[in-house]
């Protein structure tokens, strides 16, 4: 199956934004994480800003930077949410009233808390009315989405936007889920064409034998392993560095998507 | 589209535990809501609970999955003969060569729920949680349950659009297949009873106190039900059966107006309507009857009422079966695919249970009584919060 990429959006700690990141993942410039700052989110109307989680900001912000650089109307572009835990602050905060005894939740806290919250929102902001999936596989999240956006793709012949994103964990759920720092990535993928940042060939196949690819940078490395949207790394420091390379993505301990990069020359 | 064969399918809701005990139940009209009985929960609302879940745990390689979720998605996994199938399957195309897409809106909160209020005084977790959030509560759990009890090793993921979920499984397992990714694929979803969605519902002031009464005038809001159902999708080409029960179309769309309000002229729901039709290549006349979404709540009825009476006009039979189920969240699409099976394979038309007075401002062909006769066409919606819409068209093969 044969996509393009027509846009890229990311944010992390010393990775805030496609053109920065680019040239860290590349190695032209260094890895120097410092906290991130609030997400702009302007898409979002003021009301639905202010009430909005974390998540909700990093996906929108993300998925803007990415659908700006594709030049398309983000009405036309179904979209495919992929997020290991969703909404852990929502979550966290339920379920600490839930073990008071009045157990009283806000409207807003519940409907805030279902999976689809991000995807919800960013179709309110862009007044989209595509498919739109969330979805999730545990640490495989952003290799499971990237399947589900490319099969869109490919059999339905549309645009699709893909956001990847896991936050940090608040306590004491992290107990439970350890995920030290936030991380969010979009990806416009399309139909081949000649416009476009790179194509990606994917075929997916079954593990003969577990290999495991890492990033060679051991600071990136890290947060590739703490973040379950930053499993995206090897795919984006890939791209970044350019040429024709292949990265394979684990699918569960069965599977692999086997991601064949072609960059376009502009 | 080309149609995919359901060979396999079962269910488990609070009208019983399998395919035969639903359909007696809709047959004879019994609702499965009661008072209010989940743990120590005092909302004065009415709930379809499951019987037994409480009284049996997940043992051996199991054990670390052991939750409600996991509780109610093995009992479904047990029924109708739903193992065996899958074994057969497997054995045909291979373990790698079958996915397994689910669908659930909360996966095991419960267990996370229980492990809150079982905190020390530090603050910390009880030892038993937090090595099995993963297993029981994260948004995969349930995939890679399913996977685990059927020994698949195809694809997997756990779609999460509210109540939405189970029914876009379909959408899902079909782009997988046509692509070649798969040649057979296990969707269903499970939902189950838990303190947030409870109390959820009830702070959006959306839970009925008396038994949800889908359509009528007097409406109140919903009740709150759990299940778990499955189905073993493969290509028609591969078995076609005539008289097997197919999925004909899907559609799929949001409505990007509000988190937890459906668009007020309905125009996402419209789209998905229209897409499910043009995939299954039919018109709205093919359609002999429409399972609606119904869930009871003053809003939802009247603007699906409006989509539905301005696509399918005044005459197509419509109703809704939340008054024998009560509203399964991320199951009832699922749920709802499989009743609307059952009504092809059965040839009967479910009434709209608990509708006594049907409200008057409703346009479209709502049926209050059960109905028998043979059709060929159902197709069924399922609106979700975060305006996540879907419908499903299943069609008897010819």
């Amino acid at each position: 199956m044969n996509v393009s990429i027509q846009g890229i959006g990311l944010l992390s700690a010393g990775l805030e934004g496609w053109r920065a990141g680019r040239a860290v993942l590349a190695g032209t410039e260094p890895f120097a994480p410092a906290a991130v700052p609030d997400p702009e989110a302007a898409l979002l109307p003021p009301n639905e800003r202010r009430r909005s989680s974390d998540c909700v900001r990093w996906a929108v912000h993300v998925a803007k930077e990415a659908i700006v650089q594709s030049g398309l109307d983000p009405r036309e572009v179904s979209t495919v949410f992929a997020s290991s835990g969703g909404e852990t602050g929502a979550l966290n905060a339920i379920c600490r009233i839930l073990a008071t005894t009045d157990r009283v939740i806000s409207p807003t806290l519940f409907h805030q808390s279902v999976h689809n919250t991000a995807a919800g929102y960013w179709s309110i902001a862009t007044a989209c009315q595509q498919s739109s999936t969330a979805l999730s596989c545990y640490d495989d999240s952003f290799a499971a989405g990237l399947l589900e956006a490319i099969t869109l793709v490919c059999m339905e012949q549309c645009p699709v936007l893909l956001v990847a994103y896991d936050l940090a964990v608040p306590a004491p759920l992290n107990e439970a889920r350890p995920i030290a720092a936030g991380f969010a990535v979009a990806l416009v993928l399309a139909p081949p064409s000649g416009s476009s940042l790179t194509s990606i060939h994917m075929r997916v196949e079954e593990v003969q034998q577990e290999g495991t690819c890492s990033l060679r940078n051991t600071a990136l490395e890290r947060v590739r392993l703490d973040n379950p949207a930053a499993r995206s790394l090897l795919l984006l420091s890939a791209i970044a560095g350019g040429g024709s390379q292949t990265v394979s993505l684990s699918l569960l301990d069965s599977q692999q998507l086997i991601l064949d990069l072609d960059p376009c020359h502009d | 589209m080309a149609p995919l064969t359901l060979t396999a399918y079962t269910l488990v809701t609070t009208n019983g535990r399998g395919v035969g005990p639903v359909l007696q139940a809709l047959h004879e009209r019994r609702s499965g809501l009661n008072r209010c009985d989940f743990e120590d929960v005092s909302l004065k609302t009415y709930i379809g609970r499951v019987e037994g879940l409480e009284d049996f745990s997940l043992g051996n390689e199991l054990e670390r999955f052991d939750c409600r979720n996991n509780r109610l998605a093995w009992l479904g996994l047990q029924q109708d003969g739903f193992m065996v199938a899958v074994a057969e399957a497997k054995q045909r195309y291979g373990a790698h060569r079958v996915a397994v897409v689910m669908g659930t809106s909360t996966s095991g909160i419960l267990e996370t729920e229980h492990a809150y209020q079982a905190r020390d005084l530090a603050g910390s977790f009880p030892a038993w949680y937090t090595s099995r959030y993963r297993y029981t509560h994260n948004m995969f759990s349930l995939g890679h349950f399913v996977r685990a009890c059927l020994g698949l090793r195809g694809p997997a993921m756990v779609i999460s659009t509210a109540c939405s979920s189970s029914a876009k499984v379909f959408a899902t397992a079909d782009r997988l297949l046509r692509a070649g990714l798969c040649d057979a694929a296990i969707v269903g979803g499970v939902d189950s009873l838990c303190l947030t969605t409870l109390y959820g519902f009830s702070a959006l002031q959306l839970l009925s106190t008396s038994p949800c009464r889908p359509c009528d005038e007097d409406r109140d809001g919903l009740s709150l039900g759990e299940a778990a159902g499955f189905a073993l999708l493969e290509s028609s080409t591969c078995v076609s059966r005539r008289g097997a029960v197919a999925l004909l179309g899907y559609g799929e769309s949001t409505d990007g107006y509000h988190m937890s309000h459906p668009h007020p002229e309905g125009t996402g729901a419209i789209r998905a309507i229209q897409d499910a039709l043009g995939r299954a290549g039919l018109l709205p006349r093919d359609i002999d009857y429409v399972n609606l979404h119904g869930t009871a709540t003053r809003v939802n009825d009247a603007v699906e009422d409006k989509v539905v009476s301005g696509i399918f006009g005044r005459t197509t039979p419509c109703s809704s079966t939340k008054g024998w189920t009560g509203h399964t969240l991320g199951a009832a699409g699922i749920t709802e695919a499989l009743i609307s099976l059952l009504c092809l394979k059965h040839g009967f038309l479910p009434g709209t249970l608990n509708c006594e007075r049907i409200d008057p401002t409703l346009q479209s062909q709502i049926l209050r009584d059960n109905e028998l006769r043979p059709i060929r066409r159902v197709l069924s919606n399922i609106f979700g919060f975060g305006g996540n819409n879907c419908s499903l068209i299943l069609g008897t093969l010819q």
